[in-house]
């Protein structure tokens, strides 16, 4: 095994009792690739995205990541291992305001030796807050009102500001456009090019071809809870109507031919 | 000084239209009530002129508050008010705790059997529940018995919420009827009395007052500035989000039953000492009013929102209106149809804050 794989899946399977959600996943994950993951509703791509982040156990397979077979307990092992994910329900608290949800699990704390009630350092929070938001473009008003009446855009803006503003070795977007305008999409896809420019590897889960083609190396299409599709768009002449076809199934890739 | 500070993305902000507190909502609420029964005090003629908080013949305590009532006030609230500390931060975390009120009742049972003074007036204590051993215990003795019990307490409704997944509802109403069944097991239902005096100063005069307001304020800061405090609102605000950041919400969960049930074995022990007496039925109602002290405070029932700041104020309308209803002489039975029309008020005007919150954005 090569060690510039980050993310190596192995026969990963879920059931949900009768429901095959996710069936023999192989997948591949270099060091700074950008990964498109594409496929219908229902097709096991959230699922897939549970069983790597530990928000889930897996009923079979094998995840490697970086270089180590990993069995996260939960999805704080996978944040502490160095994944961070945005999920397509949004982990965000309504109550608190945009600095508490930053940094929400993983406090900036003063005087540790008070254990579970050692004190918050709200003054590095927001300032690091402020930091990490500048760079994505967004417009929030004033941090420091709870997240409740703000726009889609914004709360996912803080969703993700959270996980790039950490260094992660892996970072995974499920859908995290889906519910945005233009000018927020253009602000969420900043922030996945500025990963591409940091070297920092990601997978990220869209239905929109344009955003897709645009951002990632490499698409990889699920189908029915089963990878049917590895697609090199960079460097392979691969058009928007191919990947619908292996969306739908009306195409199927060699070498997956269990998937049709 | 300008009011506009500079937000993300160029945004202006006007620091000035920032959002009222709710507190100072509550804190209006508390003035007009009181000005209600001043007016009342004025209007019903058998009144006769009569103020409730104002006493203009300055020279009884030098001033023209009257002193002997607002202290009657906040002493009558301040032993459901410590219990109301408890139960805020267990709705904020979106749940509720009904046992405790039967808490009170069997801690002050039990805590009392180990306060007891070995002679009354030079007499063997008629009281006594233990042996010889457990006369004139230090003080320490039962203030830690107590609050081991409620620890205990605490941690199985917790666990039973956080580990069997039963609503709080249904956990806490069981506990409820447990700590009675205990209180009443406990001497087989005969009263404890004649405790040390160490112990008896613990809730003397303007003590459970004192104790009140400390934690209070301690409860204050664990709330707005500890990690505990944090997670305990994003437990109560987004569950599933809470855990995804990874919060230990199981066992968050575990340690907010147990403070609010330490809170409450707290206020046995000043009760009992205040009493100078533990009795069975000590603590009735006292888990309803304590949630109403909380919610008439502003604290949401969904979870998420409130503050200690709004517990106390609610605790104090809640005085000012138990304390009004007795001064212009309504009858007990009126004062408790009263009270439970007002916590209803009071949950309708929070839902109705909230949907105006969300139209105006
Ligand atoms: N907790 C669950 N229990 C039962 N079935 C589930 C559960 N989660 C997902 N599924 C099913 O698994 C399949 C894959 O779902 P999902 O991974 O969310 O799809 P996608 O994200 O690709 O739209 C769907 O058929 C869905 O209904
Ligand atoms: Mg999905």
């Amino acid at each position: 095994m090569s060690d510039d794989i980050i993310l190596e899946t192995r026969g990963l399977t879920k059931h949900y009792g009768g429901v095959h959600a996710l069936e023999d996943a192989n997948f591949v994950l270099r060091k700074g690739e950008h990964v498109a993951i594409m496929g219908d509703n229902g097709a096991g791509k959230s699922t897939f995205v549970r069983q790597i982040t530990g928000v889930e156990q897996r009923t079979r397979g094998e995840v490697i990541f970086d270089g180590q077979p990993v069995n996260f307990a939960g999805p704080l092992d996978a944040r502490e291992a160095g994944i961070e994910a945005v999920f397509q329900t949004l982990a965000l608290a309504d109550h608190l305001d945009v600095p508490d949800n930053l940094f929400l699990g993983r406090e900036k704390t003063k005087w540790n030796w008070l254990g579970p009630f050692r004190f918050l350092d709200y003054k590095a929070m927001r300032q690091d807050t402020l930091d990490a938001l500048q760079k994505t473009g967004v417009k929030i008003p004033n941090i420091r009102n709870t997240i409740q009446y703000m726009s889609g855009g914004q709360r996912q803006c803080v969703a993700i500001a959270r996980t790039a503003s950490f260094h992660s070795k892996l970072t995974i977007m499920d859908e995290p456009t889906a519910a945005l305008g233009v000018q927020e999409t253009a602000q969420v896809e900043n922030i996945v090019r500025q990963l591409k420019a940091d070297g920092e590897p990601l997978i990220l889960i869209s239905h929109n071809m344009r955003q897709v083609f645009d951002l990632v190396d490499r698409v990889v299409v699920f189908r029915r809870g089963r990878i049917c599709a590895n697609l090199d768009i960079k460097n392979e002449d691969v058009t928007g109507e191919d990947v619908v076809a292996y969306i739908t199934g009306a195409k199927t890739q060699e070498g997956y031919e269990d998937a049709a | 000084m300008s009011n506009h500070s500079d937000g993300i993305g160029g945004l202006k902000y006007d620091k000035s239209k920032k959002a009222w507190p709710n507190e100072l909502n509550i804190f209006f609420a508390l003035i007009i009530i009181v000005l209600v029964f001043e007016a009342l005090g004025q209007l019903l003629p058998y009144m006769k002129g009569q103020s409730m908080l104002f006493d203009f013949n300055t020279k009884r305590d030098g001033t023209i508050l009257n002193i002997a009532r607002i202290k009657i006030i906040i002493l009558q609230v301040s032993i459901i008010g410590i219990i109301a500390l408890g139960v805020t931060q267990v709705i904020i975390s979106g749940g509720i705790d009904l046992s405790s009120g039967p808490l009170v009742g069997a801690a002050a049972m039990i805590v009392m059997s180990f306060a007891q003074t070995e002679l009354v007036n030079g007499n063997p204590n008629p009281k006594a529940v233990f042996g010889a051993w457990a006369f004139d215990l230090p003080v320490l003795v039962p203030i830690l018995v107590g609050l081991l019990f409620g620890a205990f307490i605490g941690l199985i409704n917790g666990s039973l919420i956080a580990f069997t997944g039963i609503p709080p509802f249904i956990a806490t109403l069981g506990m409820f009827l447990i700590c009675r069944g205990i209180a009443q097991w406990w001497t087989r239902g005969q009263p404890v009395s004649f405790p040390t005096d160490q112990f008896a100063w613990l809730g003397s005069g303007m003590m459970p007052v004192f104790w009140f307001l400390l934690l209070a304020l301690l409860f204050h800061v664990v709330l707005k500035y500890t990690v505990y405090g944090k997670h305990t609102y994003a437990i109560g605000s987004n569950e599933a989000a809470a855990r995804m950041s990874g919060i230990n919400v199981k066992r968050h969960k575990v340690m907010v039953y147990m403070i609010a049930s330490m809170l409450a074995a707290f206020a046995a022990i000043i009760l009992s000492s205040k009493n100078l007496t533990a009795q069975t039925g000590m603590g009735q109602f006292y888990e309803l009013f304590a949630i109403a002290m909380a919610v008439i405070g502003g604290v949401s029932l969904t979870g998420g929102r409130g503050s200690i700041i709004g517990t106390v104020l609610g605790a104090m309308v809640f005085g000012v209106i138990q304390s009004g209803f007795t001064y212009i002489k309504l009858d007990a039975f009126y004062q408790l149809m009263a009270m439970g029309g007002i916590i209803i008020g009071a949950v309708v005007l929070d839902q109705w804050r909230q949907r105006s919150a969300s139209a105006r954005s």
